[in-house]
């Protein structure tokens, strides 16, 4: 019963709405288009920092990664036609960091030569890792097939590679994997398994993975391989050593991440001459990612605040000259018995139901404008279920805040006067 | 549908006792009514007459609960209403009270039907005990398969009708007409004011403001007022034409 007289009211409302379809229409667009740019932006700013978020998260949030940098000292010095540099981290810093510091749980070294890989008459230039184990503790991947590396693999040198899913792809088409005999190089190794990886940058961090990864036990690459290698730039051949391109250390909890990384920057700093290392802490740039996202919601929260108050404004105008317009109605409801509390009712209704329509007919804008956005230009968006409804909710908010004035004033409207209004 | 007449009929269902109403007009005030003393009987018609600025207009809004009075008492349905607030003012109008205007006051946006339940709707009726007697009603005062039409594809007379139906609604006891034929043709006011008579007929209280002494010959008795005061008050013999 009281259900549906609060129906009636509503369709009452409406009805009234109804009888200027055109002018409730144009009173309404200032909420469709402020709640519309609230949910488009919201959308458009989750998307964005998703993506970032997510690939920092990827990196993980306990990691630290320490890359070898070749010093910027160093490069503009590199005059002559042919130059030995050396830089970067060596196996010691590694044994050290392990020793040091009781907060690291593992850390894995990473060396990394870039070499042609050669199946039958397949060719690929890979990105030949090696590491230990402990890699597929840190970046943590999903095998797809056979197995990763083992500390069996380090102690005996066998020479075993794991496959990247898309190097897997590129270089074996359709043959069967596992088993087969890679050649890199002069030597051959054993396929033993295929692992997912990552592709792309999170902002402009690498991720320690690519798509091109190729993982040997690290021993065997240093015995392999070397630490010398060439590099070839823009007209001048130079050689380089270095021991290690990288150490991933994962700390115990995520507490002791700033403080670890504090100390292992001062651990290098000592030993290293150069600054030819950079220490990446994901945790940081996450908090970074996260300051901005906050940075990026409060503007555009008062930009959604703006516009949906020039749209409230724009519902009072409208119901103050609708007040007016209708004073002797306001009259003769109250000369029959409508109390003023009623009257209020009524006007707040109409304009709670104008900007509540105008509130969902701008969701619906809003969500179709990031999907267009997501169409044509591939930027990720999401629609989060609360950037959907706290707009419809403001929307519906603003119609009782600035249909309020409209309607105590049309029920302080004295009948008397009221039923003598033209 | 006749309504009950209460037994102490004799006694009045409106009472005012030195009633003044001052309004301050700028510096100077205006005594729109300078102690009015009178008692309206339970199921009497009266008329009200005065010429303009005699304080008659002020008077019915007293009675029709929309004014507040400065000083006096009244006393309505056995109840004193002199310093009740505008929520009970609201509520003893819908209870009790029926207003037939000069200018209809129909809402325009509403039809026939809805204009009729509007008194129900604050009374709190369902829809389906509403339309119901919106049609009874409609009946009664002589309308009929116009439920659904627009107060303005109405005629004048037609409208009025629509009014009384809907000041019938709350079965209220006392009928406030201002001046119910002013907007009418001759004919069409006839009319009207033999609705009105049957309604009396009925047992209703009927208090009408007229200044066309034909009109107000319809009614039992003649309140004149001059200046704010009782003037004088007329019986119409046996108070029907």
């Amino acid at each position: 019963m009281a259900q549906s007289r609060f129906m009636r009211d509503i369709l009452t409302g409406i009805e009234n709405l109804l009888l200027h379809k055109l002018r409730s229409f144009l009173t309404m667009l200032g909420v469709v288009f402020g709640v519309a740019s609230v949910v488009a932006m919201l959308a458009v700013g989750e998307g964005a920092s998703k993506e970032a978020l997510e690939q920092i998260r990827k990196l993980g949030s306990n990691n630290i990664i320490i890359s070898s940098i070749k010093s910027i000292d160093e490069e503009s010095s590199a005059t002559t036609v042919s130059y030995m540099s050396i830089y970067g981290l060596t196996y010691d810093d590694h044994a050290r960091m392990a020793e040091t510091f009781s907060t690291i749980k593992r850390t894995a070294p990473v060396k990394i030569i870039r070499k042609e890989a050669r199946l039958s008459t397949r060719m690929l230039e890979l990105r030949l890792v090696g590491t230990t184990p402990e890699w597929f503790e840190l970046v943590k991947r999903p095998v797809i097939a056979g197995r990763i590396l083992m500390d069996e693999d380090l102690e005996e040198e066998s020479p075993v590679v794991v496959l990247t899913e898309f190097g897997a792809r590129k270089i074996l088409a359709t043959e069967h994997a596992i088993g087969q005999s890679l050649k890199m190089g002069g030597d051959y190794f054993e396929i033993v398994g295929i692992v997912k990886s990552e592709s792309g940058e999170a902002g402009n961090i690498q991720v320690p993975d690519q798509q091109v990864d190729a993982y040997i036990p690290i021993d065997l690459a240093k015995s392999y391989f070397g630490d010398t290698m060439y590099r070839r730039t823009a007209g001048s051949r130079e050689l380089e050593m270095v021991e290690l391109h990288q150490i991933i250390v994962q700390v115990d909890s995520i507490d002791n991440v700033e403080s670890t990384a504090a100390g292992i920057e001062q651990m290098i700093r000592r030993f290293h001459k150069k600054k030819d290392y950079i220490i990446s802490v994901p945790l940081a740039l996450l908090r970074q990612a996260e300051a901005t996202k906050r940075t990026f919601n409060i503007v555009l929260g008062s930009i959604a605040c703006i516009s949906l108050l020039v749209g409230g404004i724009g519902i009072m105008n409208i119901m103050l000259a609708s007040v007016t317009e209708r004073t002797r109605e306001i009259g003769i409801r109250r000369a029959i018995g409508a109390k003023k509390k009623q009257i209020i009712t009524q006007f707040l209704i109409e304009t709670v139901v104008l900007s509540t329509i105008g509130g969902i007919i701008g969701v619906g804008i809003g969500v179709i404008i990031p999907w267009l956005i997501t169409y044509f230009s591939k930027m990720p968006t999401v629609n989060t279920a609360l950037g959907i409804l706290m707009p419809l909710f403001v929307s519906a908010a603003i119609g009782i805040i600035f249909g309020l004035y409209p309607a105590v004033r049309a029920a302080n409207v004295d009948p008397i006067v009221a039923l003598r209004h033209e | 549908m006749i309504d009950k007449a209460k037994p102490d009929s004799s006694e009045g269902i409106i009472r005012l006792e030195d009633v003044h109403k001052i309004y301050q007009m700028g510096s100077n005030q205006v005594n729109a009514l300078a102690g009015v003393s009178i008692s309206f009987e339970r199921g009497s018609f009266w008329a009200i007459m005065g010429p303009s600025g005699s304080g008659k207009s002020t008077m019915m809004n007293i009675l029709g609960c929309l004014d507040h009075l400065t000083r006096g008492r009244y006393t309505l349905e056995g109840e004193d209403v002199s310093d009740l607030d505008d929520d009970a003012l609201s509520e003893f109008r819908l209870r009790h009270l029926g207003f037939i205007f000069q200018s209809f006051n129909l809402i325009p946006q509403l039809t026939v039907q809805k204009n009729i339940e509007l008194p129900l709707y604050y009374l709190g009726w369902d829809a389906a005990d509403s339309a119901k007697r919106a049609t009874e009603l409609a009946l009664r005062v002589g309308l009929d398969g116009r439920l659904d039409h627009h107060p303005t594809e109405l005629s004048g007379g037609q409208m009025q009708r629509v009014a009384i139906a809907r000041a019938l609604a709350n079965d209220p006891q006392i009928l406030l007409a201002d001046e119910p034929t002013g907007n009418l043709d001759t004919a069409t006011g006839e009319q009207i004011l033999n609705l009105l008579n049957e309604l009396h007929d009925q047992g209703k209280t009927i208090i009408m403001v007229t200044h066309e002494a034909y009109i107000a010959a319809y009614a039992q008795k003649q309140l004149h007022m001059l200046d704010g005061k009782i003037d004088r008050i007329e019986e119409n013999g046996n108070g029907t034409k």
